[in-house]
């Protein structure tokens, strides 16, 4: 479904990413893993072209998106839930839901925010306040709703687990597999590498910009490596 | 006496507000200072002046007409002098915009002449209207209800309708936005239109109250919106509106109470003193930066 490349990116002199390949498929849940600095954020901002890259190529659905403009690659059917949430703190959790819709004109937006609020009924008990008087789980549940309101075929989720208590990490992943099984493609970007690789289909180790490990998730999980290196033994 | 003031106050200071809001909506969506804003309501009351002298329009039609080559003249300005420089540091795009600033003015100079232009005798009927003590003139009550209904309208844009709520979007996150499919360049586009259009009916307010349009104008009525945009926080849309009356008012207290000859520096007094105290303006909001 995607292929990335060879994708290199710099940071000004710094190499962020060297030679990145990976390729994601139709109905999976992918793992990035990796310390602090690794690149994984810089990866999904480079799929979806917020972070230009400087060689290298990504293919979605047979089509090339490396120099489309965000928004379009959006239009597509990619949609991002950034780092830190990035929800819209002084808009309502309804008006950054309808931006999450922003690309669709179809007459079904309605009935899809309905199932987000099924979803996640907190955010329906918060409809008219501002994002920013929101808990940090609600606002993971806003932008985790706020992404699914364009219809994504292909889901980016940037360390959703950041900054939330133990309980609600396991709601998050519970609800991130309930996504993947209604047809919606993942690609997971995280710290916590034990959630990640509990539910992933397959993972890809970044260590420094270049991709040192991969395979099945449940392989990963029992490298030694892996274990000594990212869940902590 | 102050009812009288305070009409002449509000009067002045809803133009300012009309220029501010461009200054804070651009400020609000790129962080930058538009300084060729005030260039653009100079722009706009010379357009006005043509149609109202030549074509023979009303004022309202004037109005509208400047509008719509401002927006233009805004967009044009913006794709060629500062969308190039995006990705550049913020201090070159501010030094492209003083070189659009002076370009207008010296092109308007060039075209119109260093002269002071009138409008014709009766482009807008003037009467007098007596309010209790004060004397209000039809001409007053042109300037603040345009400038009111242009308010109104701005705040329904931004508040109710689609393109409204990506800009406001865009204003709190630029990158956030462009992933949840908004074309940014578009949004930006539109709030150069936006603000552009704003200036220019203040230009021909402007115009049709001194009767007087001049190739300099929008320097100090730039300066000052600016001045308005600041106290009212800069990036803030109710803080420009609250910031250019504020200023109106205090500049026409300030010249009753008998200091005429720094009827300019009012402005900038209140521009320094807001910079001492409260950097973030009255109604705007401390950036965090997150790393």
């Amino acid at each position: 479904m995607l292929k990335v490349e060879n994708i290199s990116v710099n940071y000004g002199a710094i190499k962020a990413l060297q030679n990145v390949s990976f390729q994601i498929n139709q109905g999976e849940i992918v793992a990035l893993i990796g310390a602090n600095g690794a690149g994984k954020t810089t990866i999904l901002n480079t799929i979806s072209n917020i972070v230009p890259s400087v060689a290298g190529k990504i293919t979605y659905l047979d089509k090339e998106i490396t120099k489309l403009q965000p928004h379009e690659i959006v239009k597509l059917g990619i949609s991002q839930v950034p780092e830190g949430r990035r929800v819209f703190a002084k808009m309502s959790v309804l008006e950054n839901l309808e931006m999450g819709a922003y690309t669709r004109s179809d007459n079904e937006v309605a009935s899809d925010m309905e199932k987000i609020f099924q979803r996640f009924p907190r955010l329906n008990e918060r409809k008219k306040q501002p994002a920013k008087t929101l808990s940090g789980g609600e606002q993971q549940m806003l932008a985790m709703g706020r992404a699914l309101m364009s219809r994504p075929k292909l889901l980016l989720l940037d360390e959703p687990s950041m900054g939330l208590a133990p309980m609600l990490v396991e709601q998050i992943f519970q609800i991130i597999q309930e996504i993947n099984a209604s047809g919606t493609t993942i690609l997971l970007v995280e710290q916590n590498a034990n959630m990640a690789l509990s539910i992933a289909h397959r993972a890809y180790v970044l260590e420094t910009g270049e991709v040192v490990l991969q395979g099945d998730a449940k392989e990963l999980a029992s490298n030694p490596e892996v274990r000594k290196a990212y869940l902590g033994e | 006496m102050f009812l009288q003031q305070l009409v002449n106050g509000v009067a002045l200071g809803s133009v300012y507000a009309l220029i501010a809001l461009g200054y804070t909506m651009v400020y609000g969506i790129i962080t930058l200072i538009n300084f060729a804003h005030g260039e653009i309501f100079m722009a706009g009351a010379f357009v006005g002046l043509l149609l109202v002298a030549t074509f023979k329009v009303n004022v309202f039609v004037a109005i509208i007409g400047a509008m719509v080559f401002c927006m233009l003249m805004g967009v044009v300005i913006e794709l060629i002098a500062y969308r190039p420089l995006r990705k550049s540091s913020r201090l070159s795009a501010l030094i492209s915009a003083i070189g659009v600033s002076i370009f207008l003015s010296s092109l308007a100079l060039m075209v119109f002449g260093a002269d002071a232009k009138g409008f014709p005798d009766g482009a807008f009927p003037v009467k007098q209207i007596k309010v209790g003590s004060a004397d209000i003139s039809t001409l007053q009550l042109l300037i603040i209800g345009v400038s009111a209904a242009l308010m109104m309208g701005l705040e329904f844009i931004v508040q109710k309708t689609k393109i409204g709520k990506a800009m406001r979007a865009t204003s709190e996150d630029y990158n956030t936005s462009a992933l949840m499919g908004i074309n940014v360049n578009r949004v930006i586009s539109f709030t150069f239109a936006l603000g552009s259009a704003l200036a220019a009916a203040g230009g021909v307010l402007v115009g049709v109250l001194f009767n007087a349009v001049s190739f300099n104008m929008g320097l100090m009525a730039g300066l000052k919106a600016f001045a308005a945009a600041v106290l009212g926080g800069i990036g803030s849309i109710p803080g420009a509106m609250l910031g250019g009356l504020l200023l109106g008012v205090s500049e026409v207290f300030g010249v009753a109470i008998g200091y005429s000859s720094y009827r300019d520096a009012i402005a900038f007094t209140i521009l320094v003193l807001v910079l001492l105290v409260k950097p973030t303006g009255l109604l705007g909001q401390k950036i965090t930066k997150k790393v």
